[in-house]
């Protein structure tokens, strides 16, 4: 498939994924759009890794796997931080019974 | 000996420092030593390098000590020249330094010790001051000494400071000096450009070969420092006004040294002004019309300060006459002359003022001649020195320049002739109205009167030997075959002029006729003044012309409508409107705006985590965006 295609959806999924964490007020569905937008340039990496593959195959039959690689990096790093993320929610509904972002406010003092 | 000749400003300036930094932990009597002590060793060491000068084929010594200023080919260096002029001038500064700073540690005496010492530091300074400007090599050692005396001369009059009219005096004294000053500033650029330095010998060895023009420009702007200076027209209102310092200041500063500061710049650039025969007219001109116009004001002055005061303006414009025609050594020589007798004369109004307890207005005086013997000996002498009657030292230096007027043009000798009657006539009017006639004070000042100690006395009467006997270094031609003393001494320094000008050759017959009127003429209006004035002083107020006159022509008016008035309008007008409103406004708004901005940017901080967000969001796509077309680029 050309690859066109996969950049035209890494990005459509990548800006969905911003206006999401613009837009919405719930804590959690910002966190999903960040998820998503990890996703989307997760896709774009694979993409990315297999037209080298298939451009670099008869040299080196292990070309364009740094690519892939990289993929695991970013799987690790999502992981650790939706770790991170989902404590910090826990903690901000526990102080204001609820998760809309709007209510944090306080950096203005 | 003359390379020692550094040590004559420098024990002055020691003398200054001591008595200014120490000013709060000497006693009286211990500054008046350091004071007095310092001058004397100066007058000494003048006294040995004089010995020195007047050996058979003395050269100049040009001390160098180091270099000032050096830019590019420019090399001014501190040096100090010592030859006839100079020393002569040392003599004068130092001998009657010396004895007016004694006689000022009599007559400040009721000043407390801080202020005493005060006193005593700024006099020091002012010695070395005028010290640097007659050894000064060149023109920027000069116009160091020429400001320090303009400096000296506003700390000194302004010296009881709690007296805001004595404080504006001193301001007025120093202002117009600045005036002139920038005519010698400017004389001093054009002399850089146009001989590429201001050393003495340099510029004068160079002068024949400059264009007329060039050389009329720098000695009349040279003259205009002098003006101010030496209180000629038009800076000369000045002088009457510094009255307002102590008596020893007014007979230091403004009768024997200070003010002769301009002759001594011309006499030591008479090469320039010889060939220079325009400014030579207007310097004549200008100071025979001082010489006149301050005649005229001082027969109708009551103040015993004032009539001096305008009689040093009018000797000071014989003197410039002097020049102007072309009689260097007469001038020079009544500089001398002039610095006896008239200090003397200030030092004798300065004891009668203390014996009469402050009191300077003379139509409250009279009969003085009783109660003070010494002080009226000695200011009688010199009001005959002054007068011009021979065998005194006045009529020596005067009629030499009297004589050398009457060759350039009999005009400027029958005005000069005028103005010397004018002299003659209102200092024996001061003299028989303070000395003569009964006593007009109050009772009280008549049981006071006494006279003063013998710190005043002593160089009264050392003036008044001086002023009686110093004549004889002048004695003419025809009196007397080479006697001219100072004349012969003083040759090296105006030879140059002296080959330009054309040889005197005026008649022996017209010569004594000369002196004969000039000298009977005088002494008629001697005679005239002393019956008068000692039978009927002028006691009530003046009328008609007198008016003008005792209003000094109105000429202080003038200037303040003229000069003061509309400067003062536009430093109101710069006030208000420029200060005020354009740079003030600019101030502000410039402060304005940074609070303006300062509050729109603060306005980002809301604290709202999504804005931040959107910010950051923002930010990316922008880099994003230059760098796509820094790429491209």
């Amino acid at each position: 498939m050309p690859i066109n295609y996969y950049i035209f959806l890494a990005i459509t999924l990548f800006c969905i994924g911003v206006a999401g964490v613009l837009t919405r007020r719930n804590a959690i569905v910002i966190f999903m759009c960040v998820e998503l937008m990890l996703n989307a340039v997760n896709l774009l990496l694979v993409a990315f890794s297999k037209m080298h593959h298939l451009a670099l195959k008869a040299a080196n039959p292990n070309a364009g796997i740094d690519g892939q690689l990289f993929v695991f990096f970013i799987m690790v790093v999502a992981a650790a931080e939706v770790s991170v993320g989902l404590a910090i929610i826990a903690m901000m509904y526990r102080n204001t019974h609820s998760v809309d972002v709007n209510f944090l406010n306080r950096l203005k003092h | 000996m003359s390379k020692l000749v550094y040590l004559v400003p420098l024990f002055p300036l020691a003398g200054f420092l001591l008595n200014g930094l120490l000013r709060k932990n000497l006693s009286k009597s211990l500054t008046g030593i350091i004071g007095s002590g310092v001058i004397l060793a100066s007058f000494i060491v003048s006294l040995l390098i004089f010995f020195d000068v007047k050996k058979d084929g003395f050269q100049p010594v040009v001390l160098s000590l180091f270099d000032f200023i050096h830019a590019g080919g420019l090399v001014i260096p501190f040096a100090f020249q010592v030859d006839q002029l100079s020393v002569l001038f040392m003599l004068i500064i130092t001998g009657v330094g010396f004895l007016i700073h004694v006689y000022s540690t009599s007559y400040m005496h009721e000043e407390s010790a801080l202020h005493f010492a005060r006193y005593f530091s700024f006099l020091n300074l002012f010695v070395f001051s005028m010290l640097l400007l007659v050894l000064g090599a060149n023109y920027v050692i000069m116009f160091i000494g020429w400001e320090g005396v303009g400096l000296c001369s506003y700390l000194l009059i302004g010296y009881w400071f709690k007296n805001v009219d004595y404080g504006n005096a001193a301001k007025k004294a120093f202002i117009m000096n600045r005036i002139g000053d920038l005519g010698f500033l400017i004389a001093v650029f054009w002399m850089i450009s146009q001989f590429g330095s201001v050393t003495f010998a340099e510029v004068f060895t160079k002068s024949p070969n400059t264009s007329h023009t060039i050389l009329t420009g720098i000695t009349l702007l040279l003259f205009v420092g002098a003006t101010g200076k030496s209180a000629q027209i038009p800076l000369y209102t000045w002088l009457p006004d510094a009255m307002a310092g102590p008596t020893p200041v007014s007979a230091l500063i403004h009768a024997a040294t200070m003010v002769t500061a301009g002759i001594y710049m011309i006499a030591r650039s008479n090469i320039m002004y010889t060939l220079s025969p325009v400014t030579q007219t207007v310097v004549a001109i200008t100071g025979l019309a001082t010489a006149i116009l301050a005649a005229t004001i001082a027969i109708k002055q009551n103040d015993i300060k004032k009539v001096l005061a305008y009689s040093t303006v009018s000797q000071l414009g014989y003197m410039f006459l002097g020049l102007g025609v072309g009689a260097y050594t007469g001038a020079v020589f009544h500089v001398m002359t002039h610095a006896f007798f008239k200090a003397l004369l200030f030092l004798g109004a300065g004891s009668v003022i203390h014996a009469m307890h402050n009191e300077q207005d003379i139509r409250k005086m009279g009969g003085l001649k009783k109660y003070l013997p010494v002080t009226h000996i000695t200011f009688l002498l010199a009001c005959f020195a002054i007068a011009g009657i021979p065998p005194f030292s006045g009529f020596f230096s005067k009629d030499e320049i009297l004589a050398a007027a009457y060759e350039k043009n009999p005009v400027y000798y029958i005005i000069g002739v005028a103005g010397a009657m004018l002299t003659a006539f209102y200092m024996f009017r001061l003299y028989a109205t303070t000395f003569l006639g009964p006593f007009r004070g109050t009772s009280q000042q008549k049981h006071a009167l006494h006279e003063s100690p013998s710190a005043i006395t002593f160089p009264l009467v050392i003036l008044a030997i001086l002023s009686v006997v110093g004549g004889f270094v002048g004695i003419p031609h025809i009196i007397l075959p080479d006697a001219h003393i100072l004349e012969q001494f003083l040759s090296p320094i105006f030879a140059a002029s002296v080959k330009i000008q054309e040889a005197h050759v005026v008649h022996a017959g017209t010569e004594w006729m000369l002196m004969l009127v000039s000298s009977g003429l005088a002494l008629i209006a001697v005679v005239y003044a002393w019956n008068r004035y000692s039978r009927q002083p002028e006691l009530g107020e003046v009328q008609g012309m007198g008016k003008a006159l005792a209003s000094k022509w109105y000429v202080d008016e003038f200037y303040d409508v003229l000069i003061v008035r509309p400067l003062n309008a536009l430093a109101r007008f710069l006030n208000n409107v420029i200060e005020k409103s354009v740079i003030d406004w600019i101030v502000n708004g410039v402060g304005k705006m940074v609070q303006y901005g300062s509050r729109q940017i603060r306005l980002l901080q809301s604290g709202q985590v999504g804005g931040y967000v959107l910010l950051m969001v923002i930010s990316l796509v922008i880099l994003f965006v230059i760098q796509l077309f820094l790429r491209k680029m």
